[in-house]
């Protein structure tokens, strides 16, 4: 197999991995870390799709690395702004969960306090 | 790449305004973050003010050349420069974003301003920066001609959304943030996925070269299947629609109105995008009904759920869930007028004019029920009974809204509904005109739930706690006549959403 199909299958796993997390993982914090795998999964993809040259048939593609890297300034701004939800969330009811019903879970934790 | 010959071509008199939509917000966040929120009210309104004016510019270019506006910053050519371009759809979206982010600016500094002696609070500064910055990214997303700056003006938009919704604080919006931030970043890296797949087999992400080079095949399907469920995602399409109620009813009444009215038309737009200009008929028929489907789930679902809500914030949240499923009609209704050979502009028409009707009349909406919740306390619809005998204009601005979401003629609501209905009737679509209708008649339960004991006599009339400013109840009414108006005189917005358009895209697939 070449280089870039390799590498491509690993893309393909941690899309696979992350999305299954995403959706399947009830705690936020898992939640994002799933998000960091799926999108360490796409930008591999385009340093994949940069390997193989797909658009001028150069050695090697330079756009997508610059595509890259801007992809991993959303993600990492989208993972801060998802963790100081996450702890401004912790620092008001003493959890992160993501249940429904929210009255509910205040309720009783009021209830405890 | 020589830009000077470039530079000649694409400088038209009126791309200087697309610049503008982009930097005149840019440099208002700016200067609030320097002069804090002691300023930032005089500041943001001064800007939203020539905001107006520069989307005026917008759309009298359009209107004046005929064609699409561009502008090549650095005077780089696609596919490595990034163009700006407004066509009649990104000129009306921009209009309509201009006027309603003004309207919210002109209605929030109650909430949102410091009194005089009073030191600052957070989110009288950070309110007026995220406005700004809901601006800015809306406009990046109408004038982006690259799908790849697309995405990135989609994550601006969700990250100024997110914080709008937890401005209070409390525990409730917090949790409903950071599950509508969750929920919106499994769209995105689909979308993500999806370009990286369609710049892997052509090349290019730029939209004009990318519909010259695509070709219908397993490869294409894939990428704009995932791009699609990501956007769907992003606009809360029924079934992925699970973030937006406690979003958008729990955020502060002016920011419930940029959710509902704005953002989630950003990532419909991008929509319309992919489906009408990456790949004009290509996609197949089968794939337009499904998302058809999820549209009229969307209408049937979030109509009935509206009905059972007891809070007025909450109705107007699943009103939204329904409303957006309009939108999603277009797709279905335009593949069905390929297939017969005729144009598309119908149902596009129809589409884009649901996105703009929609944006005044919830706007309105959710800033009347601002204004009620002010001045009694609560919303609870069951209180509510001779709210419109204590506040006359707020009411009178929510009955106009609300008849335009349930297509009551004159108002742009019922002429979106009766343009999705000629098309569905000129392709031989009888089950969206079904859809249609019954989503007219839930629109109609749901509003007159609250409107008609609202306009009854109460036994013990209500008592208004807090006085309401009538500029306030003015600015409301403002954006109500905004949607009627559109039903009113609709022959120039018709006209201005053709502009920059191809007549009829080619069949290419049955």
């Amino acid at each position: 197999m070449s280089v870039p199909t390799v590498l491509g299958i690993c893309a393909a796993f941690l899309v696979g991995v992350g999305l299954y997390g995403l959706i399947v993982q009830p705690r936020p914090l898992r939640k994002i870390l799933a998000f960091n795998l799926l999108g360490s999964g796409v930008f591999l993809l385009f340093g994949v799709l940069a390997r193989r040259g797909a658009a001028a048939g150069w050695t090697a593609d330079p756009v997508p690395q610059a595509l890259v890297i801007t992809g991993i300034v959303v993600a990492f701004s989208a993972t801060a702004l998802a963790v100081a939800l996450m702890l401004r969330l912790f620092a008001e009811t003493g959890g992160t969960s993501l249940q429904d019903d929210p009255p509910k879970a205040v309720k009783s934790e009021g209830a405890d306090a | 790449m020589p830009p000077a010959t470039v530079m000649a071509q694409a400088a038209d008199a009126s791309g200087i305004y697309l610049v503008l939509a982009l930097v005149l917000p840019v440099v208002g966040i700016l200067l609030n973050f320097l002069a804090g929120g002691r300023y930032a009210r005089v500041i943001t309104l001064g800007l939203l003010a020539a905001g107006l004016g520069v989307a005026a510019g917008v759309v009298e270019g359009v209107w004046r050349t005929g064609a699409a506006l561009t502008y090549l910053p650095g005077g780089w050519l696609p596919p490595l420069g990034v163009k700006l371009r407004a066509d009649g759809l990104s000129a009306a979206m921009i209009a309509v974003t201009a006027i309603v982010i003004f309207a919210v600016g002109l209605y929030a500094p109650v909430e949102f301003r410091v009194p005089r002696g009073k030191p600052e609070t957070r989110k009288s500064l950070s309110f007026w920066i995220l406005l700004l910055a809901i601006w800015v990214a809306m406009n990046a997303v109408f004038l982006g001609n690259d799908l790849f700056n697309l995405y990135v003006a989609l994550e601006l938009v969700t990250f100024a959304a997110v914080p709008l919704v937890s401005l209070s604080g409390t525990a409730g919006t917090v949790r409903a943030a950071l599950r509508y931030l969750l929920f919106v970043l499994i769209g995105s890296v689909l979308y993500l996925l999806g370009t990286a797949l369609l710049y892997g087999q052509y090349g290019t992400l730029d939209i004009a070269l990318l519909a010259e080079r695509v070709r219908p095949g397993p490869g294409l399907w894939v990428a704009a299947a995932l791009m699609t469920a990501g956007l769907a995602a992003k606009t809360a399409l029924f079934p992925l629609h699970l973030w937006l109620p406690p979003a958008h009813s729990g955020a502060p009444p002016a920011a419930s109105a940029l959710l509902s009215a704005l953002v989630v038309k950003g990532s419909f737009f991008l929509t319309v995008r992919i489906w009408f200009d990456v790949m004009p008929g290509l996609t197949g028929f089968a794939a337009s009904q499904i998302l058809g489907a999820m549209g009229g789930g969307a209408i049937l679902f979030g109509g009935i759920v509206a009905l059972r809500q007891a809070r007025l914030k909450l109705l107007i949240a699943y009103s939204t869930l329904a409303q957006l499923g309009y939108l999603f009609l277009m797709f279905p209704l335009a593949a069905g007028a390929l297939a017969a050979h005729s144009g598309v502009n119908l149902a596009l028409s129809a589409g884009l004019y649901q996105a703009m009707t929609h944006a005044f009349a919830k706007a309105a909406m959710f800033m009347a029920a601002g204004l009620i919740a002010e001045a009694v306390g609560h919303d609870r619809i069951a209180d509510l009974r001779g709210i419109g005998r204590a506040l006359p204009v707020t009411a009178l601005a929510f009955g106009i809204a609300a008849l335009s979401l349930i297509g009551v003629p004159p108002t742009g609501g019922f002429f979106t509904k009766w343009m999705l209905l000629s098309a569905a009737a000129a392709t031989g679509q009888w089950w969206w005109i079904v859809v249609v209708l019954a989503g007219g008649l839930l629109a109609g339960g749901y509003m007159f739930r609250f409107i008609s004991p609202a306009l009854a006599e109460a036994e013990t009339p209500l008592v208004i706690q807090v006085p309401v400013a009538r500029g306030r109840e003015l600015v409301v009414l403002g954006l109500a006549i905004g949607a009627l108006l559109l039903g009113v005189m609709p022959q120039k917005p018709l006209q201005l959403l053709q502009i920059g358009r191809a007549p009829n895209p080619v069949a290419v697939w049955p």
